[in-house]
């Protein structure tokens, strides 16, 4: 029973650190908390399981085309609920607009997919346990994911200028940094990455629409858990929360589970808002 | 003009306003009552189905278009009183109750989890408080599927079946509508109240919200009981109409309804939220072909109005915001008023500050500066950019903690951290860009104010008990005389965010006056007016002070500072420069040669 706790509890638990990265990825570019994480995680699978098993393409295929599908919509995402309500005034409609957005495809994938769950295929016959795809593959898209944002962000001459919008877009633009096209490249980023992360997930969660609100919540936890914007503190958080989940599911009941994530994420919250690694502070007046 | 007229003639357009706006409800009241007159059962079933969905938008409307707080999971409210109502009355988990106790509890509960769910908005920014409830909604569903032995799991669990006088059909009909009317009702009074203005407030203008004396969490709270109150309540009602529940039939779509129902109807509206709502129930029943895409097409229209229309249809009606104000207008103030407006005060006070410094990081923004603001005396406060004056009001106001140094009152402490304290001490303030409620009138800016004033409580509000009116009576004359005493009574009922720069500047002082306050902390008031307009605001502000308020004047306009100031302090770096009366000041080598110039 352990065995399992452990390699169920890691994989959702990388599943939802990607997702987390996903929220990070959009929030350092435009300070906009993006309802479409869980909508990306949701195609992942979705996507995955329409080009390989519906179409036949071959794995590989499919994989760069949920990818590509992650980047197109991330820079739909950006053009359409991002950009025109960071012109306006009210900021926080942000919120309004994404979920709307979000929805919308969800809500076309109910209709054009179906709204039962569909398995998703085995792409690497190895297995029992351990060497099941469905425990590993998340665990190494969250371990590739990571190794390559490091990479992008510390050797890379766009990487830092990520950085630099993420630490400060007025300056940056007064640099000479192109703001916008940074930030359609970052959502166009996260795109893949919360894409890559239903692709890897989704034999264990299936492709399913309802994931979408799901993958929502539980990849949000780690990010308030972590501090937003840490991706270092995103993994830790998507980890710990899944090896609880689990471990609760099986010692206690799926019950408990839910109502303790819950209670857990309002406490953190409210005890430290800026997330248990983080520290920010904004002038009012 | 004298005085009756100036307050008069506002008050009789109110109350033609009102008139005017009581007609769509009697209309709907009365299409409601009537309908079963068509004996059509399966209208009737839409109709209920639509009463109940607004009980929940009343209250979720004073969540999202009165505080401002996306709510988008409030469907949670409606499954927990469905659940609770549903399982009570069944006896799954205790002895079956009787189904309109069960009622009560399904709301009781909605009440407690509606304020748990609303914790992290008291505190937090707008995206935590949306993926609570997200995240509520989501783990009640789950609960509801694995806590079989109460609520049936997937499988479900029968509804509740209403005894006389509200048995199924045309009764339950009348009790669906008789609630509704009585959320709308008790949600309509709380939106005029004080608190309801308060609600705006801190949506529009949080921190201006705060200087008036409003404390965020408990008002918060209160409408969060509320709110979940009346979504449990729906939920009971809900479980009966359905008669059979499962947890297929709480889905996050139907939190979306709610939401753009609101959205639709626009922010601050309680009409357009309830006509948004009538119209999504019944859309889809008239478009059968399109039921499948309905969700989809609410979030394409909610994607819409957040684009292109973010004030919603009650903005588009808003024909009277519309017709044009008079071009040429002139802000004559009428500092004789005064002595009406504030108390008269003898008692002699003084704010003393000792030592008081504040770093940002490595930057010292205040360095050990003393400051003594007096009854009575108007006290200059200048100094180039950067040297610390309006941190030193926001260290006054409540706004910042200082790392050392000493804030009293007459002797006492001052509390740091709580700005929204202030104003129980007559501290009042306006700030250096004018934080207006931009939707609300100009009168109703200037009614929350007054905030600390009123003694009814919000049960009082929301049952329009005699309290409620005294305060609504009291605030608006003293409103109403405190624009007079600055020069802006006509402009009572027009929107603030239609209103010049300058008339913001002494709407924001019309609003400070009317906490009566003992000091008056007042953020570059003259900045952005013209010559003559600052001659009459210093006028306003000498007179202010000879009522006997201590006035602590931060400015740029060295003239105003001689003309009206009786001391004169001088800042550089954080430090005094200099202090002493403006004589003193005007000649002081340092001063002249660091800010003034030759």
């Amino acid at each position: 029973m352990l065995e399992s706790i452990v390699s169920y509890g890691l994989a959702v638990g990388a599943v939802y650190a990607l997702i987390g990265i996903t929220y990070n990825v959009m929030f350092s570019a435009s300070r906009v908390f993006s309802f479409t994480a869980g909508m990306l995680g949701m195609l992942g699978g979705v996507l995955g399981a329409l080009f390989i098993t519906k179409f036949g393409l071959p794995v590989i295929v499919g994989l760069v085309l949920v990818l590509a599908c992650g980047a197109l919509l991330g820079i739909v995402t950006e053009i359409l609920t991002v950009r025109p309500v960071l012109k306006s005034i009210e900021q926080h409609l942000y919120v309004l607009s994404t979920l709307a957005f979000a929805l919308m495809v969800q809500q076309l994938t109910a209709i054009e997919w179906g709204t039962e769950a569909q398995p998703f295929p085995r792409l690497i016959p190895i297995g029992p346990g351990w060497l099941d795809q469905q425990f590993w593959l998340p665990m190494l898209a969250c371990a590739v994911t990571i190794v390559g944002l490091e990479l992008l962000y510390r050797k890379t001459l766009i990487g830092r200028a990520f950085l630099a919008i993420a630490e400060d877009s007025y300056a940056a633009r007064a640099l000479g940094l192109p703001e916008t096209r940074l930030r359609m490249a970052s959502f166009a980023l996260a795109g893949m990455i919360g894409t890559l992360a239903g692709f890897t997930g989704a034999e264990m969660l299936l492709a399913f629409f309802g994931n979408q609100s799901i993958l929502n919540f539980y990849g949000f936890v780690p990010v308030a858990l972590g501090g937003m914007g840490s991706n270092r503190g995103a993994v830790i958080g998507g980890l710990a929360l899944g090896l609880f989940q689990q471990a609760a599911n099986f010692l206690v009941g799926g019950i408990f589970a839910a109502v303790a994530v819950f209670v857990v994420f309002i406490i953190v919250l409210l005890l430290r808002p800026e997330g248990l690694a983080g520290a920010a502070t904004a002038r009012r007046v | 003009m004298t005085d009756a007229t100036a307050s008069a003639q506002p008050a009789r357009v109110f109350s033609l306003a009102r008139i005017e706006g009581a007609l769509p409800w009697i209309a709907l009241g009365l299409v409601g009552l009537l309908l079963p007159l068509l004996d059509d059962s399966y209208i009737g079933v839409i109709a209920q189905r639509a009463y109940i969905y607004w009980i929940l938008s009343a209250g979720l409307n004073l969540v999202v278009g009165y505080a401002g707080q996306i709510a988008i999971g409030w469907v949670s409210m409606l499954t927990l009183g469905a659940y609770a109502t549903a399982s009570l009355t069944a006896g799954n988990a205790t002895p079956p109750w009787h189904p309109y106790l069960a009622l009560v509890a399904g709301g009781a509960l909605g009440a407690v989890f509606g304020v748990v769910v609303g914790l992290p908005a008291l505190r937090l920014r707008t995206f935590y408080f949306a993926m609570t409830t997200l995240g509520f909604a989501t783990i009640v569903t789950q609960v509801a599927l694995a806590w079989k032995s109460v609520t049936g799991g997937g499988v479900g669990t029968p509804g509740p079946v209403f005894p006389w006088p509200f048995e199924p059909g045309w009764g339950f009909y009348y009790f669906c509508f008789f609630l509704a009317a009585l959320a709308t009702w008790m949600t309509a009074n709380i939106a005029s109240s004080r608190f309801g203005r308060a609600l705006v407030a801190i949506r529009d203008a949080e921190v201006a919200a705060e200087a008036s004396g409003i404390a965020k969490p408990r008002l918060l709270v209160a409408v969060f009981l509320f709110a979940g109150a009346l979504g449990g309540v729906a939920g009971g009602l809900f479980s009966s109409l359905q008669s059979y529940i499962t947890p297929d039939a709480f889905t996050f779509e139907m939190s979306v309804l709610f939401f753009i129902a609101i959205l639709i109807g626009g922010r601050g509206s309680i009409l357009g939220p309830a006509l948004g709502t009538i119209i999504l129930t019944a859309l889809p029943e008239f478009a059968a072909p399109l039921v499948q895409w309905s969700t989809f097409l609410y979030a394409a229209l909610l994607l819409v109005i957040v684009l292109v229309i973010p004030g919603g249809i009650a903005d588009l009606l808003d024909y009277r915001n519309r017709r044009p104000l008079e071009q040429h207008r002139e802000i004559v103030a009428r500092p004789e008023l005064l002595s009406r407006v504030l108390d008269k005060r003898s008692e002699r006070n003084a704010i003393a500050l000792t030592g008081v410094s504040l770093h940002f990081g490595g930057v010292r923004a205040i360095d050990g500066l003393d400051l003594e603001i007096r009854s009575g005396e108007v006290h200059g406060l200048i100094g180039p950019n950067g040297s610390g004056k309006t941190t030193t009001l926001n260290v006054i106001s409540g706004y910042y903690r200082p790392n050392a140094g000493q804030l009293k009152l007459n002797g006492a402490d001052l509390p740091f951290d709580r700005p929204q304290a202030r104003a129980g001490y007559r501290i009042a303030r306006t700030f250096q860009t004018p934080r207006l409620v931009g939707g609300a009138s100009v009168l109703e800016n200037v009614m929350i104010g007054g905030m600390v004033d009123g003694s009814g409580s919000f049960a009082e509000s929301m049952l329009s008990l005699p309290r409620h009116h005294r305060d609504e009576k009291r605030l608006k004359e003293a409103a109403l005389l405190a624009l007079a005493t600055v020069g802006l009574e006509q402009l009572a009922p027009v929107r603030a965010d239609r209103l010049q720069h300058s008339e913001l500047r002494f709407m924001e002082i019309a609003r400070a006056l009317m906490l009566r306050p003992a000091f008056l902390l007042l953020d570059e008031p003259a900045a952005g007016l013209s010559a003559e307009e600052i001659r009459r605001l210093g006028a306003l502000i000498k007179a202010i002070s000879r009522e006997g308020t201590g006035v602590l004047l931060v400015e740029h306009h060295a003239d105003l500072i001689f003309d009206i100031c009786d001391r004169v302090t001088v800042l550089n770096l954080g430090k005094t420069l200099a202090a002493g009366t403006p004589d003193e000041i005007r000649s002081h080598r340092e001063v002249v040669s660091a800010y003034l110039g030759a």
